[in-house]
């Protein structure tokens, strides 16, 4: 016990390194969903609108941003950015902070993936619904806010669960543009004592209890808001 | 613009062999790796479910990243680990390294893939072959696996192009990959918006070559639906 206690006693003083990029992390991940499900809801409103050049470009919007790398859009984004600030306004001193440059990187692939969950979530509704509401006399906004979007909500709940989870973990790639979020806090800590195996094990752990806890939250949130309903879960994340 | 390109684009398409590379190891490893961890995951004995289960919640749990560093930087905290015969040009190398750490992790989500195609082979087929007086083993090489695969079949599409998404954090242990290469020549040449369209670019086109590559093998391993 006491050789375990000493071992672990020359941690302590960092690890609230990792508590401060815990915290980061979950506010990124906080800005990255809010940002991503404006973007998804806008993204899914043009892919089904009546407009061939909206719906195109939607698609492709959709495309790239899930043909690509993460962390090649994150490091386009911060240094690309800053290129095209100075190039298009050379006296400028705005600079895009690295936070909000990788979040609105990692926002712009959330929205791609949420444009295709919340499309098909739509499509899921019977049409007999809509067609029930309008018997109903509801005009096209009263039937889509009362009838297609908490039924279309429901369905899209497991896909955009998934998406949270998988961008909590891609926070991670914001270290690499030099945010303070949990992986580069770790570094700091690791740059103090040399024990980078201790250190990024303690990292994975938090990265285990936030995906972990977020989880179990979302399911019983799914579970809530799919009573009575046959959702096939989503697979992969 | 085009002039930068025009210069450097060997460099790219070194980078992309690279990627490669990566993507084609880790792909045979990570399903070799699959196969024993979705067995273990549908065992009827439960330590071993249990660990298989443990296994997939770490790798799908953490981040890619954590996984690579605790790796790549992370061994040599271990004296025992440099001085053994794992550590000279295997261990040390950031190239293994990025191979065991995406093979790995894909080996999990390749698992739960499998698993829900095993699951969802129709219990007849199963029946059948107990009927032909097939051996537990037998039936499952030639009737589950080959079946669960067809099956699963769209979702290891996705999983490639995932991998390769994740081969790209290769470059953050100094590997030379397409986008380590990118990285290099961006601090090289201050043209960041070139370079990147560029690697994206090429990215995309090799993700558009992955899902049509599938989609020729859906469509010659499952004729039925198109019959």
């Amino acid at each position: 016990m006491v050789s375990v206690a000493n071992d672990i006693a020359p941690l302590v003083p960092h690890l609230d390194h990792l508590m401060v990029g815990v915290t980061i992390t979950l506010k990124a991940v906080f800005v990255i969903t809010a940002l991503g499900l404006v973007l998804g809801v806008m993204g899914a409103a043009a892919r089904l609108s009546r407009f061939p050049v909206l719906q195109t470009s939607a698609r492709i919007y959709a495309h790239i941003f899930r043909g690509l790398p993460e962390i090649v859009i994150v490091l386009a984004s911060y240094f690309g950015a800053s290129a095209l600030i100075t190039t298009l306004f050379p006296n400028s001193t705005f600079q895009l902070a690295p936070f909000w440059a990788g979040c609105i990187a990692l926002a712009l692939t959330f929205g791609a993936y949420a444009t295709e969950i919340l499309r098909a979530a739509y499509l899921a509704i019977p049409a007999g619904e809509v067609e029930a509401g309008k018997a109903f006399g509801m005009n096209r906004q009263t039937c889509f806010f009362r009838i297609i979007m908490p039924q279309s909500l429901r369905y899209a709940l497991a896909g955009l669960s998934n998406l949270f989870l998988v961008f909590l973990k891609d926070t991670s790639l914001l270290s690499v543009i030099g945010v303070a979020e949990l992986m580069r806090q770790t570094k700091i800590a690791i740059n103090y004592t040399s024990l980078p195996f201790t250190f990024y094990l303690l990292a994975a752990l938090c990265y285990l209890v936030l995906t972990g806890v977020t989880m179990l939250l979302l399911r019983t949130l799914e579970k809530h808001f799919t009573r009575g309903m046959d959702v096939s879960r989503g697979q992969h994340g | 613009m085009v002039e930068v390109l025009l210069q450097y684009y060997p460099e790219f398409f070194k980078g992309l062999r690279l990627t490669l590379i990566l993507v084609g190891l880790s792909v045979c490893i990570g399903f070799l790796l699959s196969l024993p961890i979705a067995l273990a995951r549908l065992s009827n004995i439960r330590p071993v479910r249990r660990l298989a289960k443990s296994y997939i919640f770490f790798f799908r749990g953490t981040p890619m990243l954590v996984q690579l560093f605790l790796l790549y930087y992370g061994l040599s905290q271990f004296e025992s680990v440099k001085e053994s015969i794992l550590w000279k040009g295997f261990l040390e190398s950031p190239f293994w390294c990025a191979v065991i750490a995406i093979s790995f992790n894909s080996a999990a989500y390749m698992a739960e893939i499998l698993v829900g195609g095993i699951r969802a082979v129709p219990r007849g087929q199963i029946e059948a072959g107990l009927a032909v007086g097939m051996s537990a083993h037998v039936l499952f090489w030639r009737i589950t696996l080959p079946q669960a695969i067809r099956i699963a079949l769209p979702n290891y599409s996705n999983e490639v192009i995932f991998l390769v998404k994740s081969s790209a954090l290769a470059s953050t242990i100094t590997l030379m990959d397409l986008t380590g290469v990118t990285r290099t020549l961006v601090s090289k040449t201050y043209m960041p918006v070139p370079m990147y369209l560029f690697a994206g670019l090429l990215y995309i086109s090799l993700n558009y070559t992955i899902a049509k590559f599938f989609k020729i093998l859906e469509r010659w391993l499952i004729p039925q639906r198109h019959a």
